[in-house]
């Protein structure tokens, strides 16, 4: 397909407009994954930045319409696959919330462990591959490192290393052992070093502060209009996080912040990952020091899963944002409609006005702070 | 660009004035009766009464009429003709909420295309639903892209796997499904 004669940028004065397009992706190492964005160039310039998805669509919904809740609920781990606990979470969260099944306190407070890990695990993989696309390769080595660990961690009372299904409808597959919570707050303290190591590593190094501090601005309207969440629009200053704004699971017993920068840039969103990670740490000591004793199961929830007819929603703030599933039940064992709403899908829908007239390199910084899963945007 | 003051994007307009924590979920149990003449939206034998519509919500010109959060994870929600979804984002989006989603839902039975609008305001945590039902042999809605730019790819995303039709929508190229794809995945009828 021809692309439009992009409507008159002239973002260089004296220089003879003159634009081309190339191709970035599908098959791109900084589009982690496979997005292919059809760029419109003014020499290193950006004219237009179009994001171009669906190179990996598996048609997550259709499988949900045909399948029952229990058989679809390892798809959800499958989406982002790096914030598999979350994604469960909302799915099995919006069952419960149907049926009003009572999960036990301390499968909540296990949750929320696991939840907050995974977290980390995540903007660790963040951490490491945004500074792999601006050049600095060794960060990656230590952020992996880092991330070992508590995939070793989870994978000791879930099974998998990634694409996890711990979490039951009313419950937990099965209770944690003393060697996962002796495990956490070894990590704790250990993560709690190196992430100093980390500020002192990278968060001040004047290569990178030069490459990201006040380049890719986002406004907090342009967040708004596009419905971003996650840390994309706490780096531009709203304290939005589902965990307060929609409170569920075992959240509103912990004591934590939600990290917020004003700049607005790739800083920014830097910044807020990596205070994430401390607050996260917070919840996780909070939640180990005060988990109550208990079955991890719920009794008496049904075998065989019917939701009353209507439609039912469920958000949890994943790593990158608000994921959001909403089931349109009618009263049978299939889901009549399942909507997964992903929040790497609205975080890039702006990047085709956030990265107008930007630098190409700059603009792959831009792209890198977005924290983007292709698969979460495919589905 | 000031997001932290309770009504963002509401610029110079007098806002309802809504204080932050008026909407916490699972507000509900003390639901005052609702005025006679209102339906209940509930099916359920005898029928609780809905709660209130949150304060910023009931000030909207928008029919929407309470949920209750615990059961159903939004706040309200409003059923409006299928001409009617752009001023409801309009007014939506002068009290400063932000689009969540948008996606349809084929009722086979009853020859209708739903498509639902999901809203999230980032401030107060408030969430809310617009629906509206067009005819399942042409269904036609008017985009709401002009109001809210991330709508695009959502309504996009509706073309491919219903074939609902948003006019007005500059882009008609497939989102997630391939460019020379002729089904439409979700659609009831769909076979393979």
């Amino acid at each position: 397909m021809i692309p439009k004669e992009p409507t008159g940028v002239t973002i260089v004065d004296g220089v003879p407009r003159e634009t081309f397009v190339i191709n970035l992706g599908p098959q791109h190492p900084a589009t982690h994954g496979v997005l292919r964005v059809k760029l419109t160039m003014d020499g290193e310039y950006i004219v237009r930045a179009e994001p171009v998805c669906g190179y990996i669509h598996r048609m997550q919904e259709k499988m949900g319409e045909n399948r029952t809740y229990a058989q679809f609920l390892p798809n959800t781990s499958r989406i982002d696959y790096l914030s598999a606990m979350t994604y469960t979470h909302a799915f099995v969260g919006v069952v419960e919330r149907a049926l009003k099944i009572q999960v036990p306190p301390r499968a909540e407070y296990i949750r929320v462990i696991t939840s907050e890990l995974n977290r980390i695990s995540s903007h660790l993989v963040w951490w490491g591959a945004f500074l792999l696309d601006l050049g600095g390769f060794t960060p990656l080595l230590y952020a992996f490192d880092d991330r070992e660990k508590i995939l070793d961690l989870l994978e000791g009372i879930t099974g998998a290393r990634l694409t996890y299904c711990y979490y039951r409808f009313g419950g937990l597959c099965n209770d944690v052992d003393d060697q996962f919570l002796q495990g956490t707050r070894e990590f704790i303290t250990l993560m709690r070093s190196r992430l100093k190591m980390y500020r002192e590593l990278v968060t001040g190094n004047i290569i990178f502060r030069k490459r990201v501090e006040e380049v890719g601005t986002i406004s907090v309207e342009t967040c708004r209009k596009y419905g971003a969440s996650g840390p994309v629009i706490r780096g531009s200053g709203v304290p939005y996080d589902v965990r307060r704004a929609e409170p569920y699971s075992a959240y509103p017993e912990f004591d934590f912040e939600i990290p917020i920068r004003s700049e607005c840039d790739s800083m920014a969103r830097y910044l807020v990952r990596m205070e994430e990670m401390v607050q996260s740490l917070r919840i996780i000591e909070q939640a180990l020091d005060k988990l109550p004793a208990g079955p991890v199961m719920a009794d008496k929830v049904p075998r065989v899963l019917k939701l009353p007819a209507g439609d039912y929603c469920y958000a949890v703030e994943a790593a990158r944002g608000r994921f959001l599933v909403r089931i349109v039940s009618d009263g049978k064992e299939i889901p009549y409609r399942v909507k997964l709403r992903t929040p790497c899908l609205s975080n890039l829908s702006l990047f085709e006005e956030a990265s107008q007239g930007m630098l190409l390199a700059d603009a792959l910084a831009l792209m890198g702070s977005l924290d983007l899963v292709i698969p979460d945007i495919d589905r | 660009m000031n997001l932290s003051s309770p009504n963002p994007g509401n610029n110079g307009a007098p806002a309802p004035a809504v204080p932050a924590r008026a909407v916490t979920p699972a507000a509900a149990p003390a639901a005052p009766a609702l005025p006679p003449g209102r339906p209940a939206s509930a099916p359920a034998a005898p029928p609780p009464p809905p709660p209130p519509v949150p304060t910023a919500l009931a000030a909207l010109p928008v029919p929407f009429q309470g949920a209750d959060f615990a059961l159903k994870g939004f706040h309200a929600d409003a059923t409006v003709a299928p001409g009617e979804v752009v001023a409801a984002a309009a007014a939506l989006d002068q009290a400063g909420f932000a689009l969540d989603t948008i996606t349809g839902v084929d009722w086979l039975a009853q020859g209708q295309m739903e498509v639902v609008y999901d809203y999230f305001h980032p401030v107060t945590g408030l969430r809310a639903v617009v629906r509206a039902r067009a005819p399942r042999e042409n269904p036609e809605f008017p985009t709401i892209s002009k109001v809210f730019p991330g709508a695009n790819w959502h309504e996009r995303e509706t073309r491919d796997f219903f074939d609902i039709h948003f006019t007005g929508q500059s882009n008609l190229t497939p989102f997630l499904l391939p460019e020379d794809a002729t089904y439409h995945p979700l659609r009831k009828d769909f076979t393979s």
